[in-house]
């Protein structure tokens, strides 16, 4: 192992064990009382043995968390252009506002009466969902993009389902698309169809309407599409799919580009699932969580989970069973879900909406689309993009300009680490050779895009200076040197286990 | 406008580098019917004081749990959260970062998620835990899912004390699958006989303990004859606090162990966001859903995590993956994480005994209080007692009393008149004698 | 020696009476990478000429490797299962897939020769 200083520490950058090799027998975090003696219900079920858990005290887990987080990049830090991804600035307010205990100290079985303003919360969010998309109706418990599509593709199953049309089983999706949008349909029992794009990085509409028939469920597009573009044919999509029966699932993931300037719903869109946490800003913590409420048009809206919030005389309802015919619920597809719906995300959404307003959404959008453009713009000398602009909120680019360089996207990427960027997207979509998906969002600065820029230029003008082993060796300055992938596989190490006891030193 | 950086004569410079007249040019792709002319009929910008003023409006009007005694259970769970989490989940490192696809820079999220999975593994006793899951309910979809893959068989069949809420995510994941769900009556008792419906069908049975009525089982006789039968045992737990006390489900021979995790770290949240916990055995771990962190080495032979076994995801897998799952639940995992490492070995068995005593305590009140009875033998924080009248309406009056008395099971089993009368009750550590007292006295005057 | 027959997926096949060994070729290990995990069928499992017979993952990819011809597999390499780098570092000897006693060996005639495969190979760059 090579360290540079007796500690393995580098300055500010502090190493940091497994907390499990910090604990100790006897020490905890937290302090609480004995426990009453009670006559055990327990039944004889009392765990046996060790649970292994590490025991340390408070400022240890304190200096544990906070140490690790160091090694972490963040939007708070620098830009952050994972395209797909929309890693915008989170305000503070949102995380005040979902921390108020009316929402976050809020049971989700409390009786209705003592939950209307959490169900106007929601009811209200829904509002603005439904006006930004123009589309009729909103169902909330989804809890991230995926969760989305599985609640859009079960809406248009049921639908078909209701109509006896069991013989749908086909959908056509984009060979451009993100991977959840065939493994929900597949997780629906539908089979997947792969359009090709165009040479405009549009959907084929041709190819489409070629593939049309009896057996079509309906088709899943991404718009703006996984290329940063928008498709532009969208209504004719809409028409043919519909002239055979079918419905139209929008992938909403990149919706940041025309929140504000366009609606789905007058582009013939069935259901719609929106990214809380791209468009409006709920942080991605590492991961998660999300939040994916999906609108629908009025052919699927009879279709949406359980439970929906309905209105009556100013007193919000929580609809969480099956109605009987009539009344709301009563041909829902079902509970996708244990509880209501992402609340938390809910609060900061509506905090960030209502921050924005309609004239601010609209410039999001505008800002948004106009700092892609302009890396686009900036870079077209030293790099290069498999369709001409403009593109929508994320820039294109392709490996073209790396062609006999030794130089790799991904050597390009782990460069660009060094210059204290996190990269863009990398080989997504699979449909562009060596894709860089370039997403800088309407809250970075013109000074920060430049300077962003700036480093793009500069380091393909260093790959095709020839210097191809100063890419290979990249990150140098991250905490961590090139993590080795094809080990982590073979041989996955998925827990610490405890080292087994020291043998006898041999004789 | 706060969040937005870029001033007129950013824009201007900027649009002149592109060659664009207008900001609109760059949106002419799209068709003109579907372009919004001038604005969205919404509210025009707020500052936050005007936006504070709105959403706390809201939030006023809902009684917080912890704004007098609460005694909420059924699938979520109110704990006292040390202060330490909240104030390390909003370090702009962890709470702002994405998904950790660039390991070099990502370690701090790929560390969390490996300690995530080794603390899981190991409450639940069992070999290996992915990265998280949305939540219970799905996590327990998953499972099913999953048994279907590894058995190549077709039914599961559910025990009639799982969660309804899970029951019928579970039928909603399996709607459109090869896989047909069967499941039992309202087991309030806890008895009933899962094993003589095994078959060369059967992919898996699905248990919980504490099982939704609050009653505790040892699957480990089901487990053997779910074996023998060639299916897998599912084992559900809803309230993970428990887990410090009782068996695991791995001690119990489960194959896979699908949970909610929202009782450490996370808070009520009005039900989500949660943490949906899973787990299995090493043997299926190809089949599991959702992303795995994995242990290596950087190019220096520094130890370091990744994102491992990525083939089985939807971004290279596609529609042969095994779950759709993409964004899952980090940062509520990372609560997790962090409540637990407060806890300890020390503190979750401590944790786990004064909830026990607390509802041994109220169980032992309530009993006590004419017409009232506890209907269960065994239970942890959870039971289930049956009152002299409706429980929903007896619910609604406590709540004149100022006290939130527990969760109807009618509410979630609309269709069953038998179950009017019953009410799930669960205590925890921060309910005080007060609280208790507060309870009796109430239910009580009510009942009077 | 049998003559080694080649697939356009990218398979190589070797018959030794009725016997036939099947392995994936040394371009589509280069192309894979490192190989780090391989689904190998269980013996006696029936497989039919270009249908799924194994999957090959790489750290990104996962590939299925289809069957060149009708059979039954009558054993599974167990040194690759244990050891998937074989696939990359003796891809086309030690690092072989499966053995299948194949049903109509006139299946390989219609597959190409050594030369033919670097001439297909060659085309796709
Ligand atoms: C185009 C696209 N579709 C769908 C998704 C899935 O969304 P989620 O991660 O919220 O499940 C993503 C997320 O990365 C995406 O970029």
């Amino acid at each position: 192992m090579k360290t540079d200083t007796f500690s393995g520490n580098r300055g500010l950058d502090l190493e940091e064990p497994l907390l499990f090799e910090l604990g100790r027998p006897g020490v905890t975090g937290v302090d609480m009382p004995d426990a009453p003696k009670v006559a055990s219900k327990l039944g004889g079920l009392e765990r046996e043995g060790s649970i292994g858990l590490a025991g340390v005290s408070e400022p240890e887990v304190i200096r544990h968390f906070v140490r690790m987080s160091r090694n972490n990049y963040s939007i708070d830090a620098n830009l952050y252009p994972l395209g797909s991804c929309t890693m915008k600035h989170n305000p503070r307010l949102n995380e005040k506002m979902a921390r108020l205990p009316g929402f976050g100290d809020v049971h989700p079985l409390q009786p209705e009466s003592t939950v209307q303003g959490a169900l106007e919360l929601i009811h209200v969010l829904g509002h603005w969902l439904k006006t930004i998309t123009g589309m009729p109706a909103v169902a909330m418990p989804p809890a991230a993009g995926a969760h989305g599509e599985l609640c859009g593709m079960m809406a248009i199953r049921a639908a078909h389902d209701a109509k006896g049309d069991k013989h749908r089983t086909r959908v056509l999706i984009p060979e451009s698309a993100h991977g959840t949008n065939p493994a929900t349909a597949a997780q629906c029992g539908f089979s997947v169809d792969p359009i090709p794009g165009n040479s405009h990085g549009r959907v084929d509409l041709a190819a489409v309407k070629a593939k049309l028939g009896p057996d079509v469920a309906g088709i899943m597009l991404t718009n703006p599409n996984t290329l940063g573009l928008f498709e532009n044919e969208v209504i004719e999509v809409a028409n043919a799919i519909h002239s055979v029966g079918g419905y139209f699932y929008a992938d909403g993931a990149n919706f940041n580009a025309i929140v504000g300037k366009a609606k789905p719903g007058d582009m013939g869109v069935d259901a719609i699932h929106i990214n809380l946490h791209k468009t409006f800003s709920t942080p991605h913590g590492g991961g998660g969580p999300g939040s994916g409420p999906v609108c629908f048009s009025q052919a699927l809206a009879p279709y949406a989970p359980l439970p929906m919030i309905v209105e009556r005389q100013g007193r919000f309802h929580l609809i969480e069973h099956r109605g009987s015919a009539g009344e709301p619920g009563e041909k829902s597809f079902g509970r996708m879900r244990t509880f209501n719906g992402q609340m938390g995300m809910f609060v900061r959404a509506l905090s960030y909406m209502m921050s924005h307003g309609a004239d601010g959404l609209r410039q999001v959008a505008e800002d948004a689309v106009l700092s892609a453009n302009y890396i686009m713009a900036s870079c077209k000398d030293d790099m290069t993009s498999p369709f001409p602009g403009p593109c929508m909120h994320e820039a294109l680019f392709d490996d073209r300009f790396l062609e006999g360089t030794g130089v790799t996207t991904l050597d390009f990427a782990k460069a660009m680490i060094d210059e204290g960027y996190h990269p863009m997207t990398v080989y997504f979509p699979l449909v562009v050779h060596g894709a860089m998906l370039t997403e800088p969002t309407e809250t970075e600065s013109k000074e920060s895009v430049d300077r962003f820029i700036h480093v793009l230029k500069s380091l393909a003008k260093k790959a095709k200076s020839g210097d191809a082993q100063f890419f290979k060796d990249a990150p140098r300055y991250a905490p961590r040197r090139r993590v080795d992938e094809t080990a982590a596989a073979r041989n996955p190490v998925l827990r610490w286990t405890p080292p087994a006891p020291k043998a006898q030193a041999a004789e | 406008m706060r969040y937005l950086p870029l001033g007129p004569d950013d824009r201007a410079k900027m649009l002149g580098v592109i060659g664009a007249k207008s900001v609109d040019e760059l949106f002419k792709d799209i068709p003109a019917k579907a372009r919004v002319s001038g604005l969205l009929d919404l509210p025009m910008h707020a500052g936050e004081l005007q936006v504070e003023r709105t959403l706390g409006a809201m939030a006023a009007k809902n009684r917080a749990a912890g704004a007098g005694p609460s005694f909420l259970g059924a699938g979520s769970y109110r704990h006292h959260i040390p202060s330490a989490v909240d104030h390390l989940i909003q370090r702009s490192e962890f709470l702002t970062s994405y998904t950790p696809y660039q390991p070099e820079v990502a370690q701090g999220t790929l560390q969390f998620l490996f300690e995530f999975q080794t603390a899981v593994a190991m409450l639940s006793g069992m070999e290996v835990a992915n990265a998280s899951m949305y939540e219970g309910g799905s996590s327990c979809a998953e499972a099913v899912l999953m048994a279907g893959r590894v058995t190549g068989r077709s039914k599961a069949i559910l025990s009639g004390s799982l969660h309804p809420h899970y029951r019928d995510t579970v039928r909603t994941f399996c709607q459109f699958s090869p896989v047909t769900v069967e499941y039992g009556e309202p087991n309030v008792d806890g008895n009933e006989d899962l094993a003589s419906k095994l078959g060369p069908d059967v992919a898996c049975v699905v248990v919980q303990t504490p099982d939704f009525f609050g009653n505790l089982h040892d699957y480990t006789k089901l487990g053997a004859a779910c074996h023998a039968a060639g299916a897998l045992l599912v084992v559900v737990v809803t309230e993970v606090v428990s887990l410090g006390a009782l068996k695991s489900p791995g001690q119990m021979g489960a194959d896979i162990f699908a949970g909610e995790g929202q009782s450490l770290g996370v808070g009520l949240n009005f039900g989500g966001p949660y943490v949906g916990l899973f787990a299995t055995k090493k043997q299926y771990l190809r089949q599991m859903p959702g992303r795995l962190c994995g242990q290596s080495v950087d190019a220096d032979g520094r130890r370091s995590y990744v994102l491992t076994l990525s083939t089985r995801e939807q971004h290279i897998r596609r529609e042969k993956a095994t779950s759709n799952i993409c964004t899952n639940s980090g940062l509520c995992a990372l609560a997790f994480g962090i409540h637990v490492s407060l806890l300890g070995e020390e503190g979750i068995r401590r944790l786990a005994k004064l909830n026990h005593a607390a509802a041994v305590q109220l169980a032992d009140q309530l009993g006590g209080v004419k017409g009232v009875k506890v209907l269960n033998k065994t239970f942890f924080n959870e039971f289930t007692v049956q009152l002299p009248g409706s429980a929903t309406e007896i619910v609604e009056k406590m709540v004149g009393q100022g006290v939130l008395v527990g969760v109807p099971v009618q509410r979630l089993y609309r269709d069953r008149p038998e179950v009017a009368n019953l009410l799930l009750v669960a205590a925890s550590e921060t309910n005080t004698d007060a609280d208790r007292a507060a309870y009796v006295a109430g239910l009580k005057k009510v009942l009077a | 020696m049998a003559e080694r027959r080649f697939t356009k997926d990218h398979e190589w096949i070797e018959l030794n009476g009725a016997i036939a060994t099947v392995g994936i070729t040394n371009y589509a290990q280069e192309q894979l990478g490192d190989v780090v995990f391989v689904d190998l069928p269980p013996a006696g499992k029936k497989i039919t000429k270009g249908g799924e017979a194994a999957v090959v993952e790489s750290v990104k990819a996962a590939s299925e490797v289809y069957s060149p011809v009708t059979g039954e597999v009558v054993e599974s390499n167990a040194d690759l299962a244990k050891n998937p780098a074989l696939a990359n570092t003796a891809a086309e000897a030690g690092g072989w897939f499966v053995k299948i006693k194949v049903a109509d060996p006139k299946e390989l005639s219609a597959l190409m020769d050594a030369a033919a495969y670097k001439k297909f190979v060659d085309g796709l760059h």
